[in-house]
């Protein structure tokens, strides 16, 4: 009986052991964060780099799921003659939902995998080391510029999602499927406000936090060569689809009350 | 001087060092030779903290660098320089400046005085012209080249050198060696070089100790090692001697 709860607590102990070492790696990180140097040129770089990566996957994957739901929501409210309703359906579930965790899901593929593998690549390689033996904290150097660009970017990438989505919406809504587009915007401009967007907004920063921290420390412990390398990778994703999902819950129950 | 004393490492179940000692003179050059595999790059990197010992003390200039926190190794490494066993090279930056990287970060020189110093430095390993390649287009012994290149950089008062001459040809292993005694001259740095080279061993060294079964098993001037009576030493060079023998 006790060996048989041992068995099945053992995972959930890992799991809280593995989020405190997660935790701790980030305040490790952000007191780094306001000591000097403040290498503002690698945090431009990891900006320019996150948002380069993914942009195009954000584009692509927002404007056919504002497509999709523009026809989705069509063919549901017809039933009741609610066509105009489309544009404000759309709009409010691209910037309070889809944008910001679609946004993280697909920056997480592109660029938190990235940066395991980038960052697990130079542990293996012991480029961490030669960081360590030259004076240079790698967390600093490291972790801290991904972790800003993270929170920085995702926002951003999400505003854009919003907006692409919202307009593949309308291209459905009003071109093909002959909904007014002057109802279409008016029930839009009517339903949804900008506290909506803003807490769109801030849940996409936390995912930001979230993808590039898991990214940074899956990559930091990487052990194990090429192989280790992949595994730390594909855990990588995984463990940041995840964690925006179930965030994702308590934000929204946290903000949208 | 750098001093080891009673240091233990396991890694898991694996005793790689057991109760070792080791007196680095300082503005000397020591060569740790040993098998391979016996834990010599280990012993090396706890000479600079990148692994700290199970139990035991590693005194730096006087100062224990087991119980340094991490500003205070921040200090204490700016007197190193090392060259990693497999280079350890910057892959995302150029040849060039994986050698400026240390100069940027701890001097205020000028990009032109950087670009001077790096190019003086890649001189000296004979890279000139591999200036603007990346690692990832360079061969194993260019990389490590690179890798001593960056080492003595900012003309540090200690280096610690992995494998040097391992991977290179002879004559360019003869040039590494007479850079590694000419840098020692000039800057009067303490220099530990592992290597598994006998001949360059005696050559270079003001001092040799031997590594085995996680101990120093023997340490003196190279002349005392010739003489040594100890039959691990003994083998370990007529070993190698039968070995080039042979070839
Ligand atoms: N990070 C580590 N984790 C586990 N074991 C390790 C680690 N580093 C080294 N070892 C083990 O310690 C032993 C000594 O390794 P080390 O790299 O110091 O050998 P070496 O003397 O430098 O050999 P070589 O001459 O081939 O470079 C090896 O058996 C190795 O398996
Ligand atoms: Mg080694």
């Amino acid at each position: 009986m006790i060996r048989a709860l041992e068995y099945t607590g053992r995972p959930f102990i890992y799991i809280f052991e593995e989020f405190g070492r997660i935790f701790t790696f980030l305040i490790n990180a952000i007191t780094w964060m306001v000591r000097p140097p403040l290498r503002l040129r690698l945090v431009f770089k990891q900006m320019e780099s996150v948002g380069v990566q993914s942009i195009i996957v954000v584009l692509i994957t927002a404007v056919f799921t504002g497509m999709v739901l523009a026809l989705q929501t069509f063919y549901g409210f017809r039933m009741f003659g609610g066509e105009g309703l489309v544009g404000a359906t759309v709009a409010l579930s691209m910037t309070r939902e889809i944008g910001p965790v679609f946004t993280g899901l697909m920056v997480t593929a592109r660029a938190g995998s990235a940066m395991a593998a980038e960052i697990g690549t130079m542990r293996v390689t012991e480029q961490i080391d030669a960081l360590y033996a030259m004076s240079v904290n790698p967390i600093q150097y490291l972790v801290m510029p991904r972790l800003v660009a993270g929170v920085l970017m995702l926002p951003f990438l999400t505003i854009v999602s919003d907006f692409i989505g919202i307009m593949g919406g309308y291209v459905v809504g009003v071109f093909l499927l002959n909904i007014n587009p002057g109802i279409f915007m008016a029930r839009m401009v009517d339903m949804v406000n900008l506290g909506d967007i803003f807490n769109g907004l801030i849940k996409s920063a936390c995912f930001g936090l979230i993808l590039s921290l898991i990214g940074c420390y899956k990559g930091f412990n990487t052990r194990g060569g090429a192989e280790g390398v992949g595994k730390a990778t594909t855990q990588t994703v995984v463990l940041s689809c995840v964690s925006i999902l179930i965030s994702d819950y308590f934000l929204t129950a946290f903000m949208f009350r | 001087m750098i001093r080891l004393s009673n240091i233990c490492k396991s890694f898991n179940d694996q005793v790689v060092l057991d109760q070792l000692n080791l007196t680095v003179e300082p503005e000397k050059i020591t060569v740790i030779i040993g098998q391979s595999g016996c834990g010599k790059s280990v012993l090396l990197k706890h000479m600079i903290a990148l692994i700290r010992p199970d139990s035991g003390q590693v005194i730096v200039d006087g100062e224990d660098i087991t119980s340094l926190d991490e500003k205070g190794l921040n200090q204490t490494r700016k007197k190193f320089g090392m060259l990693f066993q497999d280079a350890a090279l910057f892959d995302s930056m150029t040849v060039g400046d994986n050698v400026a990287f240390p100069l940027r970060e701890h001097t205020r020189l000028s990009e032109k005085d950087i670009e001077e110093v790096v190019f003086e430095k890649l001189k000296l390993v004979g890279l000139t012209e591999s200036f603007h390649k990346m690692p990832s287009e360079l061969s194993g012994g260019m990389r490590k080249r690179v890798g001593l290149a960056r080492a003595i950089a900012l003309d540090p008062k200690i280096i610690l050198f992995d494998e040097p001459t391992t991977g290179l040809d002879p004559i360019m292993k003869d040039a590494i060696d007479g850079l590694i005694m000419k840098t020692q001259e000039l800057t009067q740095a303490t220099c530990v070089v592992i290597s598994h080279d006998i001949d360059s061993a005696f050559k270079i060294a003001n001092k040799l100790a031997m590594l085995s079964d996680g101990r120093i098993v023997e340490s003196g001037t190279p002349e005392e090692f010739q003489a040594s009576k100890n039959p691990v030493v003994v083998n370990f060079i007529k070993g190698h001697a039968e070995t080039n023998n042979q070839n």
